[in-house]
């Protein structure tokens, strides 16, 4: 696989473009492999990717049902922060937005990251209060944040209605080194390095069962047989609690739709990630123009990946009073995504009650921003059994109290 | 938008005049039981793609909890029950085994 420069986009202009090879090879699957992902989103992919390179094992497949990257990773509002107030959190998102500021060059894959800054509105005295709270945990944990004027806020960006009437503007969460990135190039990129170190990554392979020897994990079955494995990561966000009942055990998740949705493009006019949790809607501009916005999640479980009508218009409701100059624009698209979410809206990294299994699941409704950091984690406590980085994110946190609660701190918009 | 029938009034309400509830027949653990039943109690669920039961409040109506067997996967609807039930009446459960074959009611929790 070459490598990609502005040498080989001049070398391949001469020659029309014939030169540019496939990014990633699709092997049939072996036999057996030190190491099974199911689940080739982003979370997976860097899941393997880390293996290879910070522990370098190899003999690594990624099991995926439909396409790469065809799930959240494809779907999300594609928004990277950290300032999350508990430090558990804060580690992990920290991790995750500082490895995309050199993710591109690191897997000579542009991944577009954009670190425009993002604002987390207060529209009440309650989250004026939070948001303070949580400037000064994210102080003491390194993360840079501040909590900023709503004069700031139309400074930063001037399209939005600062005075209400309804939820005015009373100040704002300000990351500035958060941003966007383009999301499918980072699972695109992944497999692309992934694929260059030997690992198999297997598309439109179904795991149908998962098979174990007293209480040990020794491969799962799929639509294309069985394929032995000596450790088994389960990383399938909204499709976990159904591939851990493979394995034999439940968990502490239900899955909902979450609904996204871009507006006709437009020229430039915010250059800003917004996030307003009080009335449940987030936008972004992208490069292309199109207003990027996400909403709240179902409150009932779904699998179809759509979601209500009405969220949509609940959004676009709330939006209009805080943007008022979005009201002329039509929507293009929209679509849905099923969301994994746990009692306290944190993650679950953890070994399984199977032995040999691992699983990377409950990202919620905000899971592409941590992708980096959760496959640094996760492939570290796969390779050595424990990472500082997914110790405070075990499945026995919910027997023992220990929550990481975000479900206060970061709203539902996440 | 889904549509279910308040088994108290009969009304069939759209999904903006009900509170979603989560999961039904949940076994409820009190005092003395072992953090494993609490933790199965608070947290553990069923989550499942297909059959699902589960709690649902007309709250901009009656104000009554009831039950409603669905499918999560399909949005279908099999119907709907009072809530002082533990499980699912008869005819329901006739009406999900006859289109999902193979299908069984098991108490989860």
């Amino acid at each position: 696989m070459g490598r990609y420069s502005v040498f080989a986009v001049a070398r391949e202009a001469f020659r029309n473009h014939t030169g540019w090879q496939r990014a990633w090879s699709s092997p049939e699957a072996k036999r057996r492999y030190d190491v099974i992902i199911i689940g080739a989103g982003g979370h997976g992919l860097a899941t393997a990717y880390y293996l290879g390179k910070n522990f370098g094992i190899t003999n690594v497949a990624v099991l995926e049902k439909g396409w790469l990257g065809g799930g959240n990773t494809g779907r999300n509002t594609t928004i990277i922060r950290s300032n999350y107030l508990q430090d558990p959190s804060a580690a992990i998102y920290e991790k995750a937005r500082s490895l995309y500021e050199t993710l591109s060059q690191d897997l000579n894959y542009n991944v577009m990251f954009s670190p425009r800054g993002v604002m987390m509105l207060a529209q009440t005295e309650h989250e004026v209060r939070g948001y303070k709270r949580t400037a000064h945990a994210n102080v003491l944990q390194g993360v840079t944040t501040e909590f900023i004027s709503p004069e700031r806020v139309k400074q930063l960006c001037p399209i939005i209605e600062i005075r209400g009437p309804r939820y005015p503007v009373l100040g704002a969460l300000w990351q500035a080194r958060g941003g966007t990135a383009r999301h499918d190039a980072v699972a695109w990129g992944y497999a692309r390095k992934c694929s260059e170190m030997g690992m198999d990554i297997i598309q439109k392979c179904e795991v149908t069962g998962i098979r174990s020897e007293g209480g040990k994990v020794v491969g799962v079955t799929t639509n294309r047989g069985d394929i032995d494995c000596d450790k088994l990561g389960v990383v399938v966000a909204g499709h976990s609690g159904h591939v851990a009942s493979m394995a034999g055990f439940r968990l502490p998740i239900e899955s909902v739709a979450l609904q996204a949705m871009v507006s006709e493009p437009i020229k430039p006019c915010m250059d800003v990630v917004v996030m307003a949790n009080t009335v449940h809607g987030y936008m972004s501009q992208s490069d292309k123009g199109e207003m990027v916005i996400g909403g709240g999640a179902d409150g009932y479980n779904n699998y179809t990946q759509r979601g209500s009508f009405h969220h949509i218009e609940e959004t676009v409701r709330a939006l209009v009073e805080t943007f008022p100059m979005i009201s002329r624009l039509k929507m293009l698209r929209q679509w849905g995504g099923i969301v994994d979410m746990t009692g306290d809206r944190s993650p679950i990294l953890s070994k399984a009650p199977v032995d040999g299994v691992f699983i990377n699941c409950g990202w919620g409704t905000g899971g592409f921003k941590a992708i980096p950091g959760s496959g640094w984690g996760f492939a570290e406590l796969m390779a050595k059994g424990e990472s500082p980085l997914t110790a405070g994110f075990g499945l026995e946190r919910f027997r023992e109290g220990r929550f990481v609660d975000e479900s206060v701190a970061a709203g539902v918009a996440h | 938008m889904l549509i279910l029938t308040c088994p108290y009034c009969g009304v069939d309400c759209d999904e903006t005049e009900l509170g979603a509830g989560g999961e039904a027949h949940l076994k409820r653990h009190g005092p003395g039981s072992t953090d494993e039943e609490f933790e199965s109690y608070i947290f553990q669920r069923e989550n499942p793609r297909g059959v699902h039961f589960e709690r649902w409040r007309h709250a901009m109506g009656c104000g009554k909890w009831f039950h409603a067997a669905r499918d999560t996967a399909t949005l279908e609807v099999f119907g709907t029950y009072v809530a002082q039930a533990f499980e699912p009446p008869q005819e329901i459960k006739d009406k999900i085994t006859a289109k999902r074959p193979g299908w069984t009611w098991r108490d989860v929790a």
